[in-house]
């Protein structure tokens, strides 16, 4: 990945998650959550913020711990350390609203198993100081949690009329239900891809 | 304690409410290795092997926990476990059976990360099936699994000679095709009923 | 796997090392889950008991005061001590003078997609049910959801017959007919386009009221005598 450790800027760092290697958009990592739970602008986000959380811990803590964790058991330490701020985001989710926990359900549980997260603290948090993974947590969940929201928003908007639970077209607007439905949510995944991959050949022609 | 029939769990797991095509779980290694028909039965038959045999350890630990009142330990043993199962299945098949352990052997360290098979565990869990009830569970999990990504594949080795748009090749089409599968697979709901 | 073995048989002080790693992260881990754990249980149990209370008031109106039963296994009516499990549980309803609304009592069953989850109330005093609230479903949006949200399907349990004959059981069992072919009161008006949910939670009702329901006419009946 970040192979020119050196040459990259701070900025860069946090950048990157952004835009140029989007986790969902350009990786295509952290699947399962993208899809369940995006059929509504609000548990898109709600989802988006956790794994980002989790994703800042995780990496704060496989950064600092980085020279202590022999080579040997590393995965097992990540998986331990990134199962243990999972538990603390759900408890958390629970103590903010009991609503948001039911309707986000078991999908809490498997950021456990998000590739995302293992991947970063492998590639990136092990190797780089802490600042750095910091910033590096902070772009790619925030770049996680903005194509999240692009999902749930656009199957929000069809599929029930209504962005954040506020209704925004008028009275008799036919929603397209087939969005909300999780056939929408492979749909509205692929459409955006094909975007993305528009605007990317575009680019490379010029 | 639940009291629906084995039959109904079975046909809610496998065709229903289907891991990969109305839950989403194991997407990766569903857009990984569904291109070609071989490698996706494989893959099925790993992931369904591994599934049976974590939610047995699960139900297990579940009773555990339950008997010494920590919960909060719930997601942290599941998935420790889960992953030295594999492990151990791993070593076990490379002793029995080399040739078996040949075929199987890329995917088994890919079924760690299968969110599928943690999926299976915490289910099961929520709603409170008992051993033999979750069993059963984990194998329609597992044949709606391997189910979907067989279906998948044959599409896409048909598709191999078709004219794509050239931006919607690779993901964004396998994505396309799954979507038009979970919507057939929406006709069978109402079948547990 | 024998990479490292190799490694490790090189250098013994390595897996001391490994020992100590997990131990020392097993610990924070433990510290972290235990402590969030503890922080968020008076929150979270708060919480749920509050959501829990307000679908009590919502299909027992009138209701600010409210008390754990259960039913035991030989469907006697028992008050909840604290850590108890029983087969049912229901919850009394009281006016701020004391006076019993009804009962709103838990049922759940198969639905379309998945279980459903739902909190009837019951008037023993009427001998019908008063109110409905969908807890849990996963019913398919703006078809099978509609038995949350319809105000028509909801209408049907203002006032829903579940009175007793003579013999001490229901003297007609809840069902879920077609939408427009309610004729008698202890029939629910289905929905179109929603026929297994609605139906599913005729069932639900009819099933769960011909079980609990004579257990508390039963226990209403002895009260109000003396």
């Amino acid at each position: 990945m970040s192979s020119d450790k050196q040459k990259v800027t701070s900025t860069d760092e946090f950048i990157k998650g952004l835009w140029r290697d989007n986790p969902v958009f350009v990786q295509v990592l952290g699947m399962c959550p993208t899809l369940a739970v995006t059929n509504t602008a609000e548990n898109a986000f709600a989802m988006g913020l956790a794994t980002a959380f989790v994703l800042l811990m995780s990496n704060i803590l496989v950064s600092l711990l980085r020279n202590f964790v022999p080579k040997q058991v590393r995965i097992a330490s990540y998986i331990l350390i990134i199962a243990t701020f999972v538990t603390v985001t759900d408890y958390a989710i629970q103590a903010i609203s009991v609503e948001l926990h039911k309707s986000l359900g078991a999908f809490i549980s498997l950021i456990v198993v998000n590739c995302l997260i293992l991947s970063r603290a492998e590639a990136f948090a092990s190797k780089n100081t802490v600042g750095r993974s910091i910033l590096d947590a902070l772009g790619m969940g925030l770049g996680f949690t903005f194509a999240l929201f692009c999902l749930g928003a656009v199957r929000e908007i069809l599929g029930n009329g209504s962005i954040f639970n506020m209704p925004i077209f008028p009275e008799g607007y036919q929603s397209w239900i087939v969005m909300i439905l999780p056939a929408g949510g492979f749909f509205t995944l692929a459409a955006w891809l094909l975007v993305i991959n528009k605007v990317q050949t575009r680019k490379a022609k010029s | 304690m639940n009291t629906e029939s084995l039959g109904t769990i079975f046909l809610n797991a496998a065709l229903v409410n289907n891991f990969v095509l109305a839950y989403f779980l194991g997407i990766c290694p569903f857009l990984g290795v569904s291109g070609k028909m071989e490698t996706a039965t494989k893959m099925g038959g790993a992931v369904t092997f591994v599934m049976i045999i974590s939610s047995m350890c699960a139900y297990g630990i579940h009773s555990l926990l339950v008997a010494i009142n920590a919960p909060f330990l719930q997601l942290i043993s599941y998935i420790v476990v889960i992953a030295s199962t594999v492990q151990l299945v791993e070593m076990f098949i490379k002793k029995i059976s080399p040739a078996l352990f040949k075929s199987l052997g890329i995917f088994l360290p890919l079924i760690t990360t299968n969110c599928a098979i943690l999926a299976v565990a915490l289910f099961q869990t929520s709603k409170g099936y008992g051993f033999l009830q979750s069993v059963v569970y984990s194998l329609g999990a597992g044949a709606g699994f391997m189910l979907a990504l067989v279906l998948i594949a044959g599409i896409r080795e048909q598709l191999n000679f078709a004219e794509v748009p050239s931006i919607s090749k690779g993901t964004a089409l396998t994505l396309f095709i799954a979507g038009i599968l979970s919507l057939c697979f929406m006709g069978f709901a109402g079948l547990g009923a | 796997m024998s990479e490292a073995s190799n490694i490790e048989m090189q250098n013994p002080a390595n897996s001391k090392k490994m020992l100590l790693a997990m131990v020392g992260i097993g610990i924070i881990s433990a510290f972290l889950i235990v402590m969030s754990f503890e922080l968020t249980l008076p929150r979270v149990t708060r919480l749920k008991a509050e959501a829990l209370e307000k679908a009590i008031f919502e299909v027992l109106p009138g209701t600010v005061r409210t008390q754990a039963y259960g039913v035991n296994t030989n469907g006697e009516l028992i008050e909840l001590a604290e850590g108890d499990k029983p087969e049912i549980t229901l919850y009394a309803g009281y006016t701020s003078e004391g006076n019993l609304v009804g009962y709103a009592i838990e049922a759940s069953g198969q639905g379309y997609a998945d279980i459903i989850r739902i909190l009837y109330g019951y008037d023993p005093a009427k001998q019908t049910i008063i109110g409905f609230q969908v807890l849990e479903s996963k019913e398919t949006p703006g078809l099978g959801d509609k038995i949350a949200k319809d105000e028509r399907f909801q209408n049907n349990f203002n006032a829903l017959d579940v009175s007793i004959s003579k013999d001490g059981q229901l003297r007609n069992k809840v069902i879920t007919v077609k939408q427009g072919q309610k004729q008698h009161e202890w029939e629910i008006d289905g929905i179109t386009g929603a026929t297994i949910s609605s139906r599913a939670v005729g069932n639900i009702i009819g099933e769960s009221t011909s079980n609990v329901v004579p257990v508390l006419h039963e226990y209403f009946k002895k009260e109000s005598n003396e």
